[in-house]
C-alpha cells in the first residue's frame, strides 16, 4: 500500500471543490443545499446539506464511475489489497446479495453455514440459488454457533461437487473465524468461488495481530461493512473483488438493484474513513483491541459472567478469534443475554449491539472511550449484584439442523396461508423468523417447522427478543406453504 | 487592560470574575485546567472553563460536604472521597482525629499537582498520613469494594465530562455495596434553578433513592457556583441527619466559618419549588 497515495480522498476533495464553486443548482435534490428545508438544515447542519447532491460531471457517477469515484475505488482497492473495490450505498446487505448473484443463477447450488445473515438467504430468494447448509459447530457451554470446520466443508464439496460457491461469514457476530485460507484453497481446487460476508471484519485489513482477511486469504469476493467498525456512515459499505472475478460483471449485478441516486454523504464517508484507516488503522485497532481486552479482564473479575476470547481457539470451527469483539456469556448469573441487554438499556442507559439466549455483544470500535467502558463494566457488576439467580430453567441454545424441503425462492413465491405458530409443527415455512439483531434466521422460507423450533421461538419471545420476519407484526402467526 | 474569566451558566446567563493574572493553563488527558488570580475570590481553579474552587468561598462547600455527615455519625472511621482533587474535602476530614483512613480517588493527577502548587489553602492536608490518593476512575475503584467504608463523599465535577460516570445508577449502586451497614453517602447535587443542572439533580436524586432507605437533600449558598444556590445529597442505610448529637459535635471544638449545628438542621429545610422538583421523582 502506497501511504502517500492513501492521503488522498478524491470524492471528499471533489465535494470541497464543488462547494467552493458555488454552483447554482437547478437539479435534484429539491432541498437545494438545504434552503428548501430549513428545519432539516437546522437539525443536520448546513455543511451536511450543502453536499447532499446528485451525480454530476465533476462528482462522477456511482453506476458508471470514470473520474473521482473511480479514483476513490482504486484507492480503496489498494487499501484492502483487492483487485477492485465497489462503494456500496445500499448497505452491506446489497453487497452480500451482489456477491451471490454475481456467481449463482437459478438452480445453482451454494454451500453456506446456516448461521448466515438474512441478506444471504434473501439473495437466494432473488436469484433462485439452492442452499447447501453446512452445520456450524456449536459451543455447548456458551451456546454460540461457530465457524465452518474443514471436515464439514470437504463433506459438502464431496456431496455437491457441482456447487458454484462457498459462502463464509467471517468473523461471525461473536468474533469466531473459520480457516479461510484452507477453505479458499479447497474451493478453488474444486472450481468454486469463495464469497465472504466480512460485515464485522473491516478492521482485519488495517490492524495488526488480527485474524486473516478475506482478500489476504485469496477469497473471490468480500462484503465489508465499513460503517460497523470502520467509522463511515450507517448503510455505507465496500464490496471487494479478488483476482478471479471480472469487476465489470459485478458492476452490472450491483446496478440491477442499487439506487441511481447514490448518496454523496455516504460515498464521502467511505472515502474519508478509508483514508483514516489506511493512515491510522494500526494505531486505532491496537487501541480498540486493548480496550476490549481490558473490558474482558474487568468483566471476568466480576465473576459469573464469561467474556470469552482467543482461549476458545481450537484450530477447527474456532480457527481464530477476533479480539476486538466483546462477547459476554451471561447464563451463569441466571439471566438470558437478551435480559441483560434490556436491563442495560432500560435501567443503565447503555445500548449494546445485541443479546441472545445466552450472550450479549458490545461493539468496541474506533469511537470508544475508557470512561464509557467503565460504565459498562460497573453496570454488569451491578446487574449481577441485583439480579443474580439460579440458572435452572434457562434454555441452552442448540443448533437446530434445518430441514430444507424446497428452495427459499420457491417457498417465498408459493401459495401460502397463515396459521398460529404454535400449531405450525410439520408445516413448511413460507417466511423468515429471526431475532433482530443478530438477524440470523431461526426459520427460513422452505424449511420444515419442528416442535423444537416452535419452543425456541416462544422462549426467545418470552425473554424479550425482538422477533421479526413474519408478515404478522406480532409474530403470533406464520405463513406456511400450502402443500 | 481588563481581563475577565467568564463562565456560561446557561445559554443566556454569564458569570464573570475580573482576573488579575492567569497563573496556569494546561491540558490534561481529561480536561483543560486553569488557575486565575482574582481580587474578589482570590485564587480560582477552573476545569474546562467551569468554576471548581475559589479561595475565598471554598469554605462553604467544604464545610457542608464534610461536617454534615460527620456530625451525623461521629463514629466514622473509613472514608472514601471521590474527585476532590483540590484537597479541600480531605482538609476538613483530617480535622477529625477519630477518622482512621481517607482514600481519595481522583481521575486526574494534574488537578492535584496544580492545586498543590497554586492552592495550598485547600491542598494542605493531602500529605496527612491517613490519606491515600489513587489516581483512577472512581467508578472503577469502587467496583472492587464491598462493605468497607463508613462514609463516601462524591465531590465531583458536573455530569458533562470526566465526572459523568459519577452520576449514574451503576455508580450509586456500587456505592451502596461499598458502604457498611450504617454507611453514609454524600454527593454534590448540582443546583435546582437552571434547567440543565436541575435535570441532573433530579436524576441523581431518583437514582440514589432506589438504593438507600434514607435520602435527604440539603443546601448551601455558594457565590461562585451557578445560581449561587447549591444542593447536596445525603443518603444513608441507617442514620437520619436530622437526628444527630449536637452536643457531641460541639464538644470537639472544631472552628468552622459556615457550618454550625443550627445550619446543619436548617440546611435541610428546602424551598417549596425544590421540594416539588424532588417530590416529582
Amino acid at each position: 500500500m502506497d501511504i502517500d497515495k492513501q492521503e488522498k480522498a478524491p470524492i471528499y476533495e471533489a465535494l470541497q471543490r464543488y462547494k467552493s464553486m458555488r454552483v447554482v443548482p437547478f437539479d435534484v435534490p429539491g432541498h437545494k443545499q438545504g434552503r428548501g428545508n430549513p428545519e432539516l438544515r437546522e437539525f443536520l447542519g448546513e455543511k451536511c446539506l450543502a453536499v447532499d447532491v446528485n451525480a454530476m460531471k465533476p462528482l462522477d457517477n456511482l453506476g458508471h464511475p470514470v473520474s473521482v469515484i473511480k479514483e476513490a475505488e482504486e484507492l480503496a482497492a489498494e487499501a484492502f489489497s483487492a483487485r477492485h473495490a465497489f462503494f456500496m450505498v445500499n448497505g452491506t446487505t446489497s453487497a452480500v446479495q451482489a456477491m451471490i448473484m454475481s456467481v449463482c443463477q437459478l438452480g445453482d447450488k451454494i454451500i453456506m453455514p446456516r448461521n448466515v445473515h438474512k441478506s444471504a438467504i434473501n439473495a437466494l430468494i432473488i436469484s433462485g440459488a439452492i442452499p447447501v447448509y453446512v452445520n456450524p459447530g456449536i459451543n455447548k457451554e456458551l451456546g454460540i454457533p461457530l465457524g465452518m470446520s474443514i471436515k464439514e466443508v470437504k463433506n459438502a464439496i464431496a456431496c455437491h461437487p457441482e456447487a458454484k460457491a462457498i459462502f463464509v461469514n467471517n468473523p461471525t457476530y461473536y468474533g469466531v473465524c473459520s480457516d479461510l485460507k484452507t477453505i479458499t484453497d479447497l474451493a478453488h481446487k474444486n472450481n468454486m468461488y469463495v464469497l465472504v460476508d466480512e460485515a464485522h471484519g473491516t478492521h482485519f485489513y488495517f490492524g495488526e495481530n488480527l485474524p486473516l482477511s478475506a482478500m489476504a486469504a485469496g477469497a473471490d469476493m468480500a462484503a465489508v461493512s465499513m460503517h460497523k467498525t470502520g467509522g463511515s456512515l450507517t448503510q455505507s459499505s465496500f464490496l471487494l473483488v479478488g483476482k478471479r472475478i471480472n469487476p465489470g460483471h459485478v458492476r452490472q449485478i450491483i446496478n440491477l438493484t442499487q439506487t441511481t441516486s447514490g448518496s454523496y454523504l455516504l460515498l464521502t464517508s467511505l472515502d474519508i474513513s478509508r483514508r483514516n484507516l489506511a493512515l491510522n488503522g494500526k494505531k486505532i485497532f491496537a487501541k480498540v483491541t486493548a480496550l476490549a481486552e481490558y473490558a474482558r479482564t474487568e468483566i471476568n473479575k466480576i465473576g459469573g459472567y464469561y467474556a470469552f476470547s482467543k482461549e476458545l481457539i481450537n484450530k477447527d470451527d474456532i480457527f481464530d478469534f477476533d479480539p476486538t469483539k466483546l462477547s459476554v456469556h451471561t447464563l451463569e448469573i441466571g439471566l438470558a443475554g437478551i435480559e441483560v441487554y434490556d436491563i442495560l438499556r432500560d435501567d443503565y442507559n447503555i445500548q449494546i449491539e445485541f443479546g441472545d439466549i445466552g450472550n450479549i455483544l458490545a461493539i468496541i470500535s474506533v469511537g470508544d472511550r475508557e470512561l464509557a467502558l467503565e460504565r459498562l463494566v460497573s453496570s454488569l457488576a451491578e446487574i449481577k449484584r441485583l439480579y443474580l439467580k439460579d440458572k435452572t430453567g434457562m434454555l441452552d441454545y442448540e443448533y437446530i439442523n434445518p430441514q430444507v424441503v424446497i428452495t427459499p425462492q420457491k417457498a417465498f413465491y408459493a401459495r401460502k396461508k397463515s396459521v398460529p405458530i404454535k400449531k405450525s409443527a410439520g408445516c413448511i415455512s413460507g417466511e423468515f423468523v429471526m431475532a433482530y439483531p443478530p438477524g440470523i434466521p431461526i426459520l427460513a422460507p422452505g424449511e420444515r417447522i419442528t416442535p423444537e423450533i416452535i419452543d425456541y421461538i416462544i422462549y426467545a419471545k418470552a425473554k424479550g427478543s425482538f422477533l421479526t420476519g413474519t408478515e404478522d407484526m406480532a409474530v403470533e402467526n406464520i405463513r406456511i406453504v400450502e402443500e | 487592560m481588563e481581563l475577565w474569566f467568564t463562565e456560561q451558566h446557561t445559554e443566556n446567563v454569564r458569570f464573570s470574575i475580573k482576573v488579575d493574572k492567569h497563573l496556569f493553563s494546561g491540558q490534561s488527558e481529561y480536561q483543560r485546567i486553569d488557575v486565575f488570580e482574582s481580587k474578589e475570590f482570590g485564587t480560582v481553579l477552573t476545569l474546562d472553563g467551569l468554576m471548581m474552587v475559589a479561595e475565598k468561598d471554598e469554605f462553604i462547600y467544604h464545610d457542608m460536604i464534610v461536617h454534615v455527615p460527620m456530625a451525623t455519625n461521629l463514629g466514622i472511621k473509613k472514608v472514601l472521597v471521590i474527585g476532590a482533587g483540590d484537597g479541600g474535602t480531605v482538609r476538613e476530614l483530617t480535622r477529625y482525629k477519630t477518622i482512621e483512613a481517607i482514600d481519595m480517588v481522583e481521575i486526574d493527577r494534574m488537578v492535584v499537582e496544580v492545586c498543590r502548587e497554586y492552592l495550598p489553602q485547600t491542598a494542605c492536608s493531602l500529605d496527612d498520613p491517613r490519606v491515600k490518593i489513587y489516581y483512577e476512575d472512581g467508578l472503577k475503584f469502587i467496583r472492587a469494594k464491598e462493605n468497607y467504608y463508613d462514609l463516601i463523599i462524591v465531590d465531583s465535577t458536573d455530569p458533562f465530562g470526566p465526572g459523568e460516570g459519577l452520576f449514574t445508577r451503576e455508580f450509586y449502586g456500587s456505592c451502596y455495596k461499598a458502604l457498611k451497614q450504617d454507611g453514609i453517602l454524600v454527593n454534590q447535587h448540582e443546583n435546582p434553578y437552571y434547567e440543565t443542572y436541575a435535570v441532573s439533580m433530579r436524576q441523581a436524586h431518583r437514582r440514589i433513592k432506589e438504593f438507600f432507605p434514607i435520602c435527604r437533600v440539603y443546601q448551601a449558598h455558594i457565590p461562585t457556583y451557578p445560581s449561587g444556590h447549591w444542593l447536596f445529597g445525603f443518603a444513608s442505610k441507617k442514620y437520619d441527619p436530622l437526628d444527630f448529637d449536637e452536643k457531641a459535635w460541639k464538644s470537639l471544638g472544631l472552628k468552622t466559618r459556615y457550618y454550625n449545628t443550627d445550619i446543619h438542621k436548617g440546611s435541610f429545610a428546602l424551598p417549596t419549588y425544590v421540594r416539588e422538583l424532588l417530590a416529582g421523582e
